[in-house]
């Protein structure tokens, strides 16, 4: 009976989703085991955070600043930045993707798989966690969601040997695959000949390619390499950026999927300033979705959206389209 | 007997033990060699108290144990009842058994639940085996004595009262 009963489940559960409900029932048994077991390392923490001292927190405090400072400086060049891209990329007609909203998460410290890079973090659907969605620090890319359950939610880190990320080298837009090794500071890079351009210290981030991942974030550098010349692909490994053995907090991060096509820009559009709007508008208004074009000419709408829009496009999508609507009513 | 009703609550707390210690996240290598504690203490109560876990239980738990580690559903829930069933047939024989003879036992049950979760997973999707794979099933059967003589007080400080 058992055997026939777990047979089944393998089944179902290998070829299909359905089970994801039951698991998720389960879960909530289960998952104040894994708080429980973390339970340690949160006190722990927590009682070398009260008995820091006064001095170390003023250095800690000042270097802090320092850093924020010079962060803030550089987002000033950052803004305008954006601005000319989004102008360039309406120019060409090209829907930019902007706004992803990010959700701290904590690591919970236990094992579950012990020759598996998969992590479990503290937030679950409850939080709207869903499969799939890329997970940063604030170095690089960590992993992607594998699965969410209520409380709690499993990260395939991308060293996982059965993870591949789609990325390109920001040198010179060279598009590759990284594969994940198994061991947690090393990706290898299987899929380029051997006379790519590619050059150890080289930085390789996310091409956006394959949808999962956005566009941007660095992900590994480069190792040093020989090239073989007796074989046709070279096997080029890197070093993630991201501190994937180090880290307790990691960023879950929203942001829209659907694939950007070139001539329909899609409703993110008015998070851009109003000055820009303009040539936005009218450099898309003839073939562009009547909602895009009708939020372009609605500035107002579009600075107040401004917050809110991030991340959750799909959403908000609807104001939007009425807004369209009247529009062309009128 | 005495021990008709109490006996679930032990039972279910050295359980919920077990699976709290399969999921602590041991220093650097020590991770990696970190042993079944729930299928060793399922099989100490399958042996101890035959009337009490069934295979049933062990299937639950089993499910429970997918679900915590994150497997495919059913995993665990089959090698645990495969391995309880076994120990149920047996447990008169097992119990005359020395420590040193028991522990073979036990060595074979994990090795046999190790060889499964491999081929199950294999199933899915390939994978290439790491040595340090089988070090579970050599450090689940070096705890073994410690777990029995341990598991045993807890049983027979009740059985006292």
């Amino acid at each position: 009976m058992a055997i026939i009963a777990s047979v089944a489940l393998l089944i179902t559960e290998h070829r299909s989703h359905r089970l994801d409900s039951l698991r998720a029932t389960l879960s909530v048994l289960v998952d104040p085991l894994k708080y429980l077991v973390d339970l340690p390392t949160v006190l722990i923490e927590q009682t070398t955070e009260s008995v820091r001292s006064y001095s170390t927190l003023k250095k800690e405090n000042a270097q802090l600043r320092d850093e924020q400072f010079i962060d803030k400086t550089r987002l000033l060049k950052f803004e305008s930045l954006e601005k000319e891209n989004i102008r360039l990329r309406a120019l060409l007609e090209n829907s930019f993707k902007l706004g992803e909203q990010l959700l701290i998460a904590e690591l919970l410290s236990i094992n579950t798989a012990p020759y598996e890079n998969i992590v479990v973090v503290n937030k679950g659907t409850r939080f709207g966690v869903h499969p799939q969605q890329p997970v940063l620090d604030a170095n690089g890319v960590v992993g992607q969601v594998f699965r969410a359950l209520p409380f709690s939610s499993e990260i395939m880190l991308i060293t996982d040997p059965n993870h591949a990320i789609p990325v390109q080298v920001n040198r010179n837009g060279l598009l590759t695959i990284a594969v994940g090794s198994g061991q947690l500071n090393r990706l290898n890079l299987p899929f380029l000949p051997n006379n790519a351009d590619i050059r150890p210290g080289d930085l390789l981030i996310t091409s956006g390619l394959g949808g999962t991942f956005p566009s941007g974030y660095p992900v590994a550098i480069v190792d040093d390499f020989t090239p073989m010349s007796n074989k046709p692909f070279v096997n080029i490994t890197a070093t993630p950026k991201a501190m994937l053995d180090r880290n307790r907090e990691l960023l879950i991060v929203w942001s829209d999927s659907s694939p950007v096509s070139l001539t329909t820009p899609l409703s993110e559009k008015p998070t851009e300033s109003p000055p820009h709007d303009q040539p936005a508008g009218t450099g898309t208004v003839g073939n562009s979705l009547p909602a895009a074009s009708g939020s372009a000419r609605n500035t107002p709408a579009g600075i107040n959206r401004d917050d809110k829009s991030a991340g959750s496009g799909l959403t908000h999508k609807t104001p939007v389209a009425e807004q369209a609507d009247t529009d062309n009513d009128e | 007997m005495m021990n008709s009703y109490a006996g679930f609550g032990r039972i279910f707390l050295t359980i919920v033990m077990a699976m709290c210690l399969r999921i602590t996240p041991w220093p650097g290598f020590l991770s990696g060699i970190n042993p079944d504690w729930v299928l060793l203490a399922l099989i100490y109560w399958a042996i101890a108290v035959p009337e009490r876990v069934g295979i049933f239980h062990a299937w639950i738990i089993g499910l429970l144990t997918d679900v915590l580690t994150g497997r495919v559903f059913g995993q665990y829930a089959l090698a645990y009842s495969l391995i309880i069933y076994l120990c149920l047939i047996m447990h008169k024989r097992l119990r005359q058994f020395p420590l040193p003879q028991q522990s073979l036992f036990i060595f074979s049950c994990l090795l046999f639940s190790q060889i499964l979760l491999f081929w199950l997973k294999n199933i899915q999707h390939p994978t290439q085996l790491h040595a340090s794979f089988w070090l579970p099933v050599f450090t689940g059967t070096f705890c073994w004595p410690l777990l029995y003589t341990a598991l045993r007080r807890v049983r027979l400080s009740r059985r006292t009262k």
